[in-house]
């Protein structure tokens, strides 16, 4: 286990955590664009992977969603479901590969409920991982906008959500909780 | 729904018809002999609408996929080409579905897949270049869009009817039909479910789904199976990852005398399949009968599905029966 992983818990501080690194980042952006992406990549990677490993196990896959998937990453899933959870899950909640792990999308949905400002997201489709990107950091690639390129096919039948979440029953209780 | 049909296949004309449609799947044979394959489609093919060829279920090695389709379609089927992501990069997985069509198969069953560990090659490496919901959506591009993911023309798209698979059984309960909606969303046209022997957790499940008004943009197929003994159902349940099996039918195929078990394994199933019929929002079923091809006829006839619509395949948008390019040419000058 990651020594970082009990912040997990408070997904609602890791996503204004979050919401505030996005605006530091874009905050120094002229700098880093001015010295170069590729460069700062060099310096920063270690910095964020050693962050984000400690918390959520980062695999440093170049294109972070965390915020998208219950501030859990899915890439820790044994099969790289970016977009829910598999079939194969067991009535116990835990991994069909791993039997001693629990499921990280049981974990991502309850997470979801408690992340008011982008707990919705779970439902968006998540486009295929862009293998190029892995290893690299997900921070210098969001300001290159390295990691919200798709592919030429996925822009054409763009996605959007014709469901609200925050109009579903099974959602809805939990956030209203954290409100409270 | 859309009144134009996006393939040439029978189970979309019988989905759209109304009628409640019945897809059984074949067991793949460990074997180069073709004549394998049509021995087992033999006994499913009168008795149902579609034919899936598995994808090495279970992770376990058979004969591919696409290749099964190939025996099939030649023979007149109408095959379920079965895709999942672990074995496959997306390049091959977009070759395969353009090939499948081209062979004549009309239905796509786009899966996550059982993982390695379960079968007989624990060895092997993962792909899972793509997840389920990805892969639906790049078919769909292909079949809508005529390109590629990378954005390539095709010059001529894939007909096909798009699957999904849908497991309510199992945790996160509240998430499933939200992932549901989201298969629909990249593309499902309809759905086939693990196996059902929960009835009161699939009524549960089809409620949220309904409030949703999925069942009006996708066509929803139970997935059934007869259990042989309670050992099956014990090898089913902890084995074969997502299948639940409550403990109810388990004592009921225990409390059974040996010479009966098979016989009641199989009218729990029709049990199941006439619970099921009585639900609005069901458009058909799914049979899964490993190693017991023999009951799907009789499964299906004893819960009154029988018989099924013979309906001639619509062939007028078939690639192959495309007129060259200077006689449509002619034709089209004509008119």
């Amino acid at each position: 286990m990651n020594p970082g992983s009990w912040l997990q818990n408070y997904p609602h501080f890791l996503e204004i955590l979050y919401l505030a690194t996005g605006r530091l980042l874009s905050f120094f952006d002229p700098l880093v664009s001015r010295l170069g992406y590729d460069r700062v990549d060099r310096w920063l990677r270690p910095a964020e992977e050693l962050s984000k490993r400690v918390i959520f196990d980062c695999r440093m896959c170049g294109q972070c969603v965390l915020h998208s998937t219950g501030m859990t990453c899915p890439m820790t899933c044994p099969k790289n479901l970016r977009n829910g959870p598999c079939g194969g899950v067991r009535t116990n909640g835990h991994c069909e590969v791993i039997p001693e792990m629990k499921c990280i999308w049981v974990m991502a949905f309850e997470r979801s409920k408690q992340m008011p400002a982008f707990g919705s997201e779970m439902m968006d489709l998540q486009p295929p991982v862009n293998r190029q990107l892995e290893g690299s950091s997900a921070w210098i690639n969001m300001l290159a906008d390295k990691d919200s390129q798709l592919p030429a096919g996925w822009e054409e039948a763009s996605p959007r959500r014709f469901i609200k979440i925050e109009e579903i029953e099974a959602w809805k209780p939990s956030l209203s909780q954290t409100a409270a | 729904m859309e009144t134009e049909f996006k393939s040439d296949g029978r189970l979309e004309r019988v989905l759209r018809s109304g009628r409640f449609a019945v897809t059984a799947e074949l067991n793949p044979p460990d074997s180069a002999n073709p004549q394998e394959v049509y021995d087992a489609a033999l006994v499913l093919s009168s008795v149902c609408d579609a034919i899936n060829a598995t994808d090495a279920s279970g992770a376990n090695c058979h004969m591919s996929s696409v290749a099964i389709c190939a025996l099939l379609t030649r023979a007149g089927y109408a095959p379920i080409l079965q895709v999942s992501c672990r074995d496959r990069n997306r390049i091959a997985i977009q070759g395969d579905v353009l090939g499948a069509a081209a062979m004549g198969v009309c239905n796509v069953l786009c899966l996550t897949g059982d993982d390695i560990s379960v079968g007989d090659q624990p060895q092997a490496k993962r792909v899972f270049d793509f997840d389920s919901i990805q892969l639906l959506r790049t078919i769909k591009i292909m079949r809508d869009e005529g390109m590629f993911l990378s954005g390539r023309k095709l010059t001529a798209p894939p007909r096909l009817l798009l699957g999904a698979a849908s497991n309510p059984f199992v945790p996160p309960y509240d998430w499933r039909p939200l992932r549901l909606a989201k298969k629909v969303e990249a593309g499902a046209d309809f759905v086939q479910t693990q196996y059902c022997y929960d009835v009161p957790r699939l009524r549960q499940f089809l409620k949220q789904v309904c409030d949703m008004g999925l069942d009006e943009r996708v066509y929803i197929l139970i997935g059934v199976g007869p259990l042989r003994s309670e050992k099956a159902a014990e090898y089913l349940r902890t084995r074969v990852p997502g299948v639940v099996i409550p403990d109810k039918i388990v004592d009921r195929l225990r409390k059974t005398p040996k010479h009966k078990k098979r016989e009641e394994g199989k009218r729990i199933c029709v049990e199941i399949i006439q619970q099921v019929q009585e639900i609005k929002c069901v458009s058909g079923v799914h049979l899964m009968a490993y190693r017991q091809e023999e009951l799907v006829a009789e499964i299906i006839e004893e819960a009154g599905l029988l018989p099924r619509p013979m309906q001639p395949l619509a062939r007028d948008s078939d690639p192959r029966a495309r007129p060259s390019k200077r006689r449509r040419a002619n034709r089209d000058g004509d008119q």
